[in-house]
């Protein structure tokens, strides 16, 4: 089936292709959720990326309004409209409210505005927003839904890809208030917004793509305004299922910044892998990410580093602490840190500000110190997304990333963020304290090296003013890893 | 002389639409004979002048003159709620009192 770009690339992933041409796709949500948005990005994605003109009929807001209330996002409205390649069809209510309704009538003045606007544009795209708040004005009753079915009737012999917004009253129940809504449509797209452990969480569900095939979920999606930095605006939908496994592996390594550990992973990290470092806090990671970036730098690759734990300041100092002057790098270009509190921001805004970020910059490498701070600003359901959604990202675009994530308790456990991201990482390296002789010791063992060999011993390491020296195994001991550290029987005494 | 000028938007040439037009012909005639003028308008056929008076609904009866403008919808059913619709129920004693001031402000107004 021939399908329309809705100029939401997310959107036009869960849809396989955006919306069927030539039918109408209902658009259901609760006030506030961004239809309106999605019904003008559609058309002005029509307008700047193929030349496809619309038609835009609003019953709400009035033309003004809308203009003046997308401007955000950087839409040229305006200018579409001088060059004819956008109509308004205005049926928001009149100011003056004079009207006295005696006896029957339909809606055809209606749609023999709309089928005008529609020939004299030329239009291939057409958005209604939003069908339902007609019939608030006209006190019809009954007649609404069969008004309903005729409007939609009349506008599916248009000849053009509709989108038709509707008011849902609840977020549960429901398609639609007036229940026919989703039975008149081709097509039914659900946006939810709800309140999760005290946290705003908008999504989309495609309910029905009658005779096309579409990804089954919800998923998240955010707005994002012109002024961001990004590829992006806009309605943005995270699509979880982007993973494509299909990526080509590269046997070219690269250094982590430490010798020792590349010795470890058998040769370095691979270029275009994904790799996870777990600890308790205090266990180095921060260290581990700083020298991954200076190594980086030093090679001239272009590095960005996002820390979500520490201020600019912090990181600079500490790094020099560790012989590291990352203001070079910074002044040189080859680095950019990105220092941001986990709170400022939803998940769903950090995921697109990062991928803005990625875009602009273009990296080669990435660190992120620490992924799990920014756990607290989500529910579980939500993290799990962000970081599949991340990681899948990462791994498309092929950059080397180190990603790190802090275990909640000092001895060993696992974290929340561990669960969630282990699967889709290359390498897994766990920091770990142990107790030994009643002494705190500092641990290191790769767990995983996706595609190659790697040592598998669990080692000991120190922190100096050079950075991270690894040394030894720990022979005599087990259970280092688990926490409960105990002496190693010999099998020999056995 | 126009001193009542309506418009009023149908859809189509179905037997409801001439009803409805016979009925605001009959209250017309009743009402200010000699004095009015009844202009149809097909939306169909003429979609840019449903465009410019903003018209959802048919049939729309829009009363241009004398001012102010008022609107009714819905088929014309009942004669009286189609002048009260229109502000126009209590103008036959007085007619000529309204007579001197509704119609230069009107033609002020054209």
């Amino acid at each position: 089936m021939e399908k329309l770009s809705t100029g939401v690339a997310g959107l036009d992933h869960i849809t396989d292709g955006g919306l069927p041409t030539g039918r109408t796709t209902l658009v259901a949500g609760s006030a506030g959720c961004g239809k309106t948005v999605l019904a003008v990005q559609f058309l002005v994605s029509g307008i700047e990326h193929y030349g496809q003109p619309g038609v835009f009929v609003t019953f709400e807001e009035t033309p003004d309004d809308i203009r003046a209330n997308v401007a955000a996002f950087g839409w040229r409205i305006e200018e579409y409209e001088r060059d004819g390649l956008l109509t308004f069809v205005d049926a928001s209510p009149e100011p003056s409210g004079a009207e006295t309704v005696i006896g029957h009538f339909d809606f055809s003045g209606l749609l023999a505005r709309v089928g005008h606007a529609v020939s004299k544009t030329a239009a291939v795209r057409l958005s209604i927003d939003s069908l339902g708040s007609i019939f608030d004005r006209y006190d019809s009753g009954a007649s609404a839904r069969r008004e309903l079915a005729r409007i939609v009737t009349r506008v599916k012999q248009m000849g053009v890809t509709s989108l038709i917004t509707a008011e849902r009253l609840e977020e549960h129940g429901g398609v639609a208030r007036f229940g026919v809504e989703e039975f008149v449509a081709d097509n039914v797209i659900v946006l939810r917004n709800t309140l999760a452990a005290e946290r705003r969480r908008r999504t989309i569900e495609i309910l029905k793509m009658r005779g096309a095939g579409h990804r089954k979920g919800e998923f998240p999606f955010t707005l994002i305004g012109g002024d961001v930095d990004a590829s992006d605006t806009g309605f943005v939908v995270i699509p979880l299922s982007a993973m494509m496994l299909d990526h080509d592996s590269t046997t070219v390594r690269i250094s982590s910044g430490n010798d020792e550990l590349d010795l470890m992973c058998g040769g370095g990290f691979y270029r275009d892998s994904v790799v996870l470092v777990s600890g308790a806090t205090g266990t180095g990671k921060t260290l581990m990410a700083t020298k991954f970036v200076a190594n980086g730098a030093d090679q001239a690759h272009r590095c960005l580093m996002f820390a979500f734990e520490e201020s600019h300041s912090q990181l600079v100092r500490n790094a020099s602490s560790w012989g590291i002057d990352l203001r070079s790098y910074e002044d040189s270009g080859q680095l950019r840190i990105i220092s941001r509190y986990p709170e400022a921001d939803s998940l769903e805004d950090h995921l697109v500000a990062i991928k803005a970020q990625i875009d602009v910059f273009g990296p080669d490498r990435i660190a992120i110190d620490s992924l799990s701070a920014l756990d607290r600003v989500s529910t579980e359901r939500g993290f799990r997304e962000f970081a599949i959604a991340l990681t899948s990202f990462l791994k498309e675009r092929k950059i080397a990333s180190l990603l790190t994530t802090t275990t909640p308790s000092l001895l060993g456990g696992d974290s929340v963020t561990d669960a969630h991201v282990s699967t889709t990482t290359d390498s897994i390296i766990l920091l770990r304290y142990v107790e030994v002789e009643g002494q705190m010791r500092r641990a290191i063992t790769v767990l995983k090296m996706r595609g190659s060999q790697h040592d598998r011993s669990i080692r000991e390491f120190l922190i100096d003013d050079t950075g991270l020296r690894i040394g030894d195994p720990f022979q005599r001991f087990t259970g280092i890893i688990s926490g409960h550290v105990g002496p190693l029987r010999d099998s020999a005494g056995d | 002389m126009t001193q009542y000028l309506l418009r009023l938007f149908v859809s189509g040439q179905s037997p409801t639409t001439r009803r409805t037009i016979a009925t605001l012909e009959r209250i017309c005639e009743q009402e200010f004979a000699g004095q009015y003028t009844i202009e149809v308008i097909d939306v169909a056929e003429h979609p840019e002048l449903a465009e410019q008076e903003r018209i959802l609904a048919t049939p729309t009866l829009i009363k241009q003159l004398p001012r102010p403008v008022r609107r009714v919808i819905g088929h014309l059913a009942d004669a009286e709620q189609v002048l009260m619709g229109l502000d126009l129920l209590h103008l036959d004693e007085p007619m000529d009192r309204h007579d001197d001031g509704a119609v230069p402000r009107s033609e002020q107004a054209l």
